[in-house]
């Protein structure tokens, strides 16, 4: 009904290929994110699948039927830019009602459906309103409701949250969450905040220059990385990488190990390191040491901790949590 | 950001304006081209015959073509001279804080909203005839002899008519570049203790060194076709026929089919000669 | 050159732009007055400023003398007609070019205001002579397609700066809603665009009005706008000045009030982006 599947899909804008030999699934019903840094071509996959750009070679099929093709409007999707890309000069009503009105659809129907999706969402009272007197958070609103009101097989979301101010991020996080539950359609989410796709998704597909890192859940991919990429990418603050003598001392070219993996010490550890900064949050603090051995290390530690600039301490790694790279930067088992 | 659907349905919708303009400039001129190979004269239609370059030479020999051409490049550069440095002058006077900017702006700008048969008429009876005219009426209370102008100095007189049309168009354009001067850059100037007339060389002449050139070849390319103003005024003779006037004369009044296109291929090739200097001027422009 | 400056500089300033401003003014001016004088008071020396005998006479004798409501209708009929042809042309043109881009466009863009370089008088005796064997002198059809021409790559060149200034993600998201590209010109870009496509158009009915080539030599009497009305005053009529006076001013009020709205885009078409 809303699945997905991209096969060796590549897109060339001249002669730089964007986007590389993607292929996977995204089954009906999942949240699925697209995650990774700036320019790794999340977004260009997003627009292919919603047929706003062609693809170079490759297939796309919904629901298994190849759409390489088609046009955006028939291929059944729905779309929230990271603008909104809100009609100015129309209501809010109006806005929502607009792809009925393309379809063609009774006056009666328009009605009906821009109500519900104005209830879904708490716009009922603005619907008369211009996207200009909305605020932020309201817009976005409206945007997705004019994606919901086409009853589509997947909604994209193209970095929606982004424009938004932190305290509303989380709220609209939340709220996106929740849409997903009540409609179970599927859905694909464009970021490049690891925390929203960690937070949000059921499926990550981690893109790094235009080609697939590592696909998998939100805690496969924090706990078996299949390189060094995905695993500083995924995991806030990044995971120490160590190489060296730490690193050949365990048959490894690098070692990585999250922050909130260690042993922290004032006595003894396997690393001594001396203390840079610290950051006090109150729920966490961050130690930011610097090892002989090891180079500059992030260290987590709940709660508040009597750290101070100078200080020496030891750290040591939980062996059990600790990755290792070949020289490639791939994961060794 | 296109896909094939729309890169499609792209070139249909470029597609009529760009073979109306394609008609539009390649069918006259291939005409043109054609007569002006031909003894071709509308009062005797059956001597048509090929004479090949000889209605050029003709024209180019044709002392009332040199005439013509001189006329031309007078007029222009006369024009040209008025409007820019007038321009300038206004230009820096309207960047003032006087007051009632606005109101000055909407009088300095008026001239060049009025149709070209209405100026040159007005300035022609009511302002400079010789007898019953505002200005002779003037000079007359000074003391001085009243000039009959289109008598004695036609070719000013219509060099006057068409600067007073086109010297806001020059103004506005300078004023604008002038108001993109940055603020900044004149706080500097401020404290750099800049005196007025080196700012004026050192600053402000640089910056709206590119708008004068934008408004000499903009007004280039309308000056090479004055017409209405001659026609009305003094209806040809010889020190106000210009290239255009000179081609409808062979054309209407002499029915010189070959002669008046041999002209008109000259006024395109004066034309171009400016044209290749803007269109590489916008160019750079949009790339921008 | 605004640099600080004191009140005194102001008014120095003032009285200065003033005096200039009102020089540049007056022709209009004393045309303007003058068409409220008898002929006597016209031709008066010494020459009568404010203190005479205003009458509109001359408006009513407009009609009567010279024609005035066939030449208006002509003169707006050909202004608006061109420039709502042109600009049926020139929406999907310049759609084309904004958001559709290919390596060609700027060539294309560029090529197409050379077009309007090219001078009249080159072409005249081509045209005259298509129009002659082909019946269209002194015919509306003829002289407004002719109008229509020149203006058109003024027009494609403005639209095209003013679509340039819309999101294109607000037509991707109409694409998505299902809009076809009809639906999407009609229902989303003309509505967004419509102050730009008004202020192209102030500019574009101006130049159609004032625009004297074609319409002196093509036009006689059927389809002859306001441009041969005035012209017909420079042989005997000529000598009825409060009459040219009142013609004119009909003539150009109108052209007046729409210039002074459409200064900026005066700027913005007419140096074809060159200056900002």
């Amino acid at each position: 009904m809303g699945s997905i599947e991209l096969k060796n899909v590549r897109k060339d804008f001249g002669a730089i290929s964007v986007i590389n030999d993607v292929s996977f699934k995204v089954d009906d019903g999942e949240f699925t994110v697209f995650v990774g840094p700036s320019g790794c071509g999340k977004s260009t996959l997003l627009r292919l699948i919603a047929g706003l750009e062609d693809i170079s070679s490759g297939q796309i099929l919904i629901d298994g039927k190849d759409v390489s093709n088609v046009g955006p409007a028939q291929r059944g999707l729905s779309m929230v830019f990271q603008s909104y890309a809100l009609y100015p000069h129309m209501t809010v009503r109006n806005n929502i009602a607009f792809a009925l009105k393309m379809a063609k659809q009774p006056k009666k129907v328009i009605d009906e459906k821009v109500k519900k999706a104005a209830a879904i969402l708490n716009l009922t009272d603005y619907l008369e309103r211009r996207p200009r007197q909305l605020s932020g958070g309201q817009r976005q609103r409206v945007a997705i409701g004019r994606a919901i009101v086409r009853e589509p097989a997947a909604f994209l979301f193209d970095e929606p949250l982004s424009n938004l101010d932190a305290a509303l991020r989380v709220q609209m996080r939340l709220e996106i969450g929740d849409l997903h539950q009540n409609l179970k359609t599927t859905m694909i989410y464009v970021t490049h905040d690891q925390v929203e796709a960690m937070t949000m998704a059921d499926k990550i597909v981690v893109l790094n220059k235009g080609a697939v890192a590592q696909i998998g859940s939100p805690l496969e991919l924090y706990n078996k990385p299949n390189g060094l990429f995905v695993a500083r990418f995924i995991g806030s603050p990044t995971m120490n990488i160590i190489s060296g003598a730490p690193a050949a001392k365990r048959n490894a070219a690098s070692i990585g190990i999250r922050p909130e993996h260690v042993e922290f010490s004032t006595t003894a550890g396997e690393w001594p390191c001396k203390v840079r900064l610290s950051e006090h949050l109150g729920a966490d603090t961050f130690v930011y040491v610097e090892g002989a051995a090891t180079g500059p290390l992030t260290v987590r530690l709940e709660g508040e901790a009597p750290v101070e600039p100078g200080q020496a301490v030891y750290v040591t790694p939980k062996e059990n949590r600790l990755h290792r790279f070949d020289k490639d930067g791939r994961s060794l088992a | 950001m296109a896909t094939r659907q729309t890169a499609a349905a792209a070139r249909t919708l470029v597609a009529p304006s760009v073979i109306l303009l394609f008609l539009w400039m390649i069918v006259p001129l291939a005409m043109t081209i054609y007569f002006s190979l031909l003894n071709y004269n509308l009062l005797e239609p059956d001597a048509v015959r090929f004479i090949g370059i000889q209605n050029y030479l003709d024209f180019l020999s044709d002392p009332d073509f040199i005439g013509a051409l001189i006329n031309t490049l007078i007029l222009v550069a006369a024009v040209l001279a008025i409007t820019v440095i007038g321009g300038i002058f206004v230009a820096l006077l309207m960047d003032q804080q006087i007051y009632g900017r606005n109101v000055v702006r909407v009088l300095v700008i008026a001239p060049f909203f009025v149709m070209p048969t209405v100026s040159a008429l007005i300035w022609k009876n009511m302002l400079m005839n010789p007898v019953q005219g505002l200005f002779a009426w003037i000079a007359r209370s000074l003391g001085l002899p009243a000039i009959d102008w289109f008598t004695n100095y036609p070719m000013l007189a219509v060099i006057i008519i068409v600067a007073w049309q086109w010297l806001p168009f020059a103004s506005l354009i300078l004023l604008t570049a002038l108001q993109s001067l940055d603020e900044e850059q004149k706080e500097a100037a401020t404290l750099d203790g800049a005196k007025a007339v080196s700012y004026f060389f050192y600053i402000v002449v640089p910056h709206i060194a590119r708008a004068i050139t934008v408004v000499v070849l903009i007004e280039t390319i309308f000056l090479l076709n004055v017409f209405a103003e001659i026609r009305v005024t003094t209806n040809g003779g010889p020190s106000t026929t210009n290239i255009p006037f000179r081609i409808f004369e062979l054309a209407v009044n002499a029915n010189d089919v070959g002669a008046s296109a041999a002209g008109g291929i000259v006024a395109v090739v004066l034309a171009n000669i400016v044209a290749v200097f803007l269109v590489r001027m916008i160019g750079k422009n949009l790339e921008g | 050159m605004a640099l600080k400056q004191s009140t005194s500089q102001r008014v120095t300033m003032s009285v200065i732009a003033w005096l200039v401003a009102l020089l540049i003014f007056f022709p209009i001016l004393w045309m303007f007055l003058t068409s409220f004088k008898t002929e006597a008071d016209a031709y008066a020396i010494p020459p009568k400023f404010l203190f005479f005998h205003w009458t509109t006479d001359n408006y009513a004798e407009v009609q009567s003398r010279v024609d005035y409501v066939r030449h208006a209708i002509n003169s707006i009929v050909l202004s608006v007609g061109a420039n709502v042809a042109g600009l049926l042309l020139a929406i999907p043109a310049a759609w084309s070019m904004a958001f559709a881009p290919t390596k060609r466009t700027k060539d294309l863009l560029m090529w197409m205001l050379s077009t309007k370089m090219m001078p009249g008088a080159g072409v005249f005796m081509a045209i005259y002579f298509l129009y002659l064997r082909g019946h269209l002198l002194d015919s509306l059809w003829g002289v407004g397609f002719l109008l229509m021409i020149i203006n058109l790559p003024i027009i494609v060149w403005m639209l095209y700066t003013y679509f340039k200034e819309i999101p294109v993600d607000i037509l991707e998201a109409a694409r998505m809603d299902g809009a076809s590209l009809r639906n999407e010109i009609i229902y989303v870009l003309t509505p967004m665009a419509v102050p730009g496509i008004a202020s192209t158009m102030l500019l574009s009915v101006i130049l159609s009005w004032n625009e004297a080539f074609w319409t002196l030599n093509l036009t006689n009497v059927n389809a002859a706008p306001l441009t041969n009305m005035i012209a017909s005053f420079s042989s005997p009529e000529g000598d009825f000045w409060a009459l040219l006076s009142a013609a004119s001013v009909l003539a150009i009020a109108p052209i007046l009030i729409i210039g002074w709205f459409s200064q900026r885009q005066l700027v913005r078409g007419l140096t074809f982006g060159a200056v900002k």
